[in-house]
């Protein structure tokens, strides 16, 4: 049998137009709601559109017909079959207080590991300068770190923090969005099955181990602690966050959860994926803040030990956030 | 077969109510030529931010600067997840080369997804040029870079929305077959559904190829409808082979089951 296709065309065409149309406003406007009455009418011409496309694809195969019909109910398939979470409203307060650090305390293995790999790296950075003190070029290709400790620690004591005047700003932005962007990476390495995280971190740790042991051999401890505290007590831990972020993603390829397919592991962990990703960059922003207008300033301006205990502080409020927070909030969805 | 779209990737999703539909995957060609444009589009809107910056500058020079340094940031990350939220999966250059990025499951695409799918270019970007991600994409089944395996997300094409021109396919005033009903009710007997679709299409399509192409494809399908009804010699001498198979279309198309021919041809010239 063969289609008289023209007749059918000028049959059906009214309502594929009017599918369209109905998916055209849904499309644009993403809180629409159709009442009980549009929303039958919706199912209808899916159904009608859906047995056209099996008419034609038996009995006259036109492809444009054909295509131009298997996009129309693939766009109505998408808003008709869709059973995930409905579009939830963003409540800000209730995702800083709960969905972070819940999602946080969710993967603490792979956080343990995070901090583990970083803590591996300081070892060996550290263990390395002190056995051939010569790598220090190469392990720290920083500028600004080549130089004896002590003599940076008296410009930097000279100076009081004016070398950055009129800078500061502009620092804090480059320090935010390098940070971000590093973390970012650490994140994504993660589809290389973790090795590339396990890279990045342990290089990160490298570098912080050799910094470290650079300036606690040359005497400088209250210097470097005064120095990095401030801001390093967050823009550490979220590094390290972010390469939670990675082995969680990891985890999904390797398989942990063997009993779903790779596919449903993968979407089982993409929303605490994104909630890690909103998590790290918001504490990267402060710790930006922090390094450009207060980790600057040294003794006599600020005493390190203001500087030292504002660091501990931090990491002291972080550590009750991400360990503590949400736990007595009873749970409580916000309102669709 | 047109060569080059029998390596086009296919992927198809089948409904509940039994329906199956196939979506084409994107090419590389073409998913480069979008990332090509929303380059460009990040690129102005990076210029734009710089030269109001600048005037803020006039200000606040430090001030300025980190805006220029942040909002850079945040539009060469957030410009494909800002896109592809507001425009359901399209960024400007998906829209301009007719692409989409879907669930690849056919489902609505999630704001999860499409930050993930973003967001994990970097470890497709490797080493250099997108290396990896594009040897994921030429190998993967369904044309997926690493960011699009991890949020489930398909990039496909969009047909063209353009439906069939039936007055390519309407009769013309004077089809000789009509004077032959019984040849005509054997063509359409004869002829199967696949085979009118092959004519149909080469109808539809024949602007498309080249001269010699043309001349050579008619022939070869008025053959093999020749062969499968011989009309009388005096029919087949009068016409091309193009314009037999043109008058063998609109015969096997001109509804069957309508017993008045009046009222068939109203409705092949009311189309």
């Amino acid at each position: 049998m063969i289609l008289d296709l023209q007749q059918f065309i000028k049959t059906e065409r009214p309502r594929w137009e009017e599918l369209e149309s109905l998916l055209t406003r849904i499309e644009e406007d993403h809180d629409l709601r159709f009442n009980l009455e549009q929303t039958r009418r919706f199912h209808y011409l899916y159904d009608r559109a859906a047995s056209d496309l099996l008419r034609i694809s038996t009995f006259a195969s036109s492809p444009e017909i054909v295509g131009y019909l298997e996009a129309l109910v693939a766009r109505a398939y998408g808003e008709i079959h869709e059973t995930r979470d409905p579009r939830r409203r963003f409540l800000f307060w209730h995702w800083v207080s709960r969905e972070l650090p819940l999602t946080f305390r969710r993967h603490l293995m792979a956080f343990w590991a995070s901090v583990a790999l970083t803590v591996l790296g300081a070892l060996f950075g550290a263990g390395v300068l002190y056995v051939e003190p010569d790598t220090k070029a190469t392990l720290l290709p920083f500028s600004h770190l080549m130089g004896k400790p002590s003599e940076r620690v008296a410009d930097e004591e000279e100076s009081k923090g004016d070398y950055l005047q009129g800078k500061k700003a502009g620092f804090a932005g480059q320090l935010m969005t390098h940070n971000i962007r590093v973390s970012i990476f650490t994140l994504a390495m993660g589809m290389t099955y973790g090795v590339g995280t396990v890279v990045v971190l342990f290089y990160n740790g490298v570098i912080l181990g050799a910094v470290s042991f650079d300036y606690i051999q040359d005497g400088q401890t209250r210097f470097l602690l005064g120095w990095l505290l401030p801001h390093g007590s967050v823009e550490i831990p979220s590094v390290i966050i972010a390469g939670q972020a990675g082995f969680v993603l990891a985890g999904a390829l390797i398989g942990s959860r063997k009993r779903l397919s790779l596919l449903d592991r993968l979407a089982a962990v993409r929303g605490d994926l994104v909630t890690l990703i909103g998590g790290f960059s918001m504490l990267l922003v402060w710790a930006g803040l922090v390094e450009a207008f207060f980790s600057q300033y040294h003794e006599p301006v600020l005493p390190y030990g203001v500087k030292i205990g504002f660091g501990l502080l931090e990491l002291v409020m972080l550590s009750a956030y991400l360990g503590f927070s949400g736990r007595s909030s009873p749970p409580k969805d916000p309102a669709p | 077969m047109m060569p080059g779209l029998s390596n086009r990737k296919t992927m198809q999703i089948q409904t509940p109510e039994g329906v199956i539909f196939s979506l084409t995957v994107a090419g590389i060609f073409s998913r480069f030529l979008a990332w090509t444009v929303d380059g460009a589009a990040i690129f102005a809107a990076a210029s734009i931010i710089s030269i109001a910056t600048a005037f803020l500058a006039i200000i606040s020079p430090d001030f300025a600067n980190m805006l220029s340094v942040i909002l850079f940031a945040i539009i060469s990350v957030g410009y494909g997840i800002f896109t592809e939220w507001c425009w359901r999966g399209q960024s400007l250059g998906k829209r301009l080369l007719r692409l989409r990025v879907i669930d690849a499951s056919g489902l609505k695409l999630q704001l999860s997804q499409i930050i993930i799918r973003n967001l994990l270019r970097p470890v497709d970007l490797l080493p250099i040029c997108y290396l990896l991600g594009g040897l994921f994409l030429f190998w993967n089944q369904r044309g997926q870079r690493l960011g699009d395996l991890a949020a489930n997300t398909v990039v496909v094409s969009i047909p063209s929305k353009k439906l069939l021109d039936v007055r390519q396919i309407q009769e013309s005033k004077y089809n000789s077959f009509r004077e032959y009903p019984h040849l005509e009710a054997r063509l359409r007997q004869r002829v199967k559904p696949a085979e009118a679709a092959v004519a149909l299409d080469a109808i539809l399509r024949r602007d498309e190829i080249s001269p010699e192409a043309r001349i050579e494809l008619f022939r070869d399908i008025a053959a093999h409808f020749r062969s499968l009804v011989p009309f009388e010699d005096k029919i087949d001498e009068m016409i091309t082979d193009e314009q037999f198979v043109r008058n063998a279309v609109a015969s096997i198309y001109r509804q069957a089951s309508s017993g008045d021919a009046a009222s068939r041809s109203a409705v092949l010239s009311e189309i």
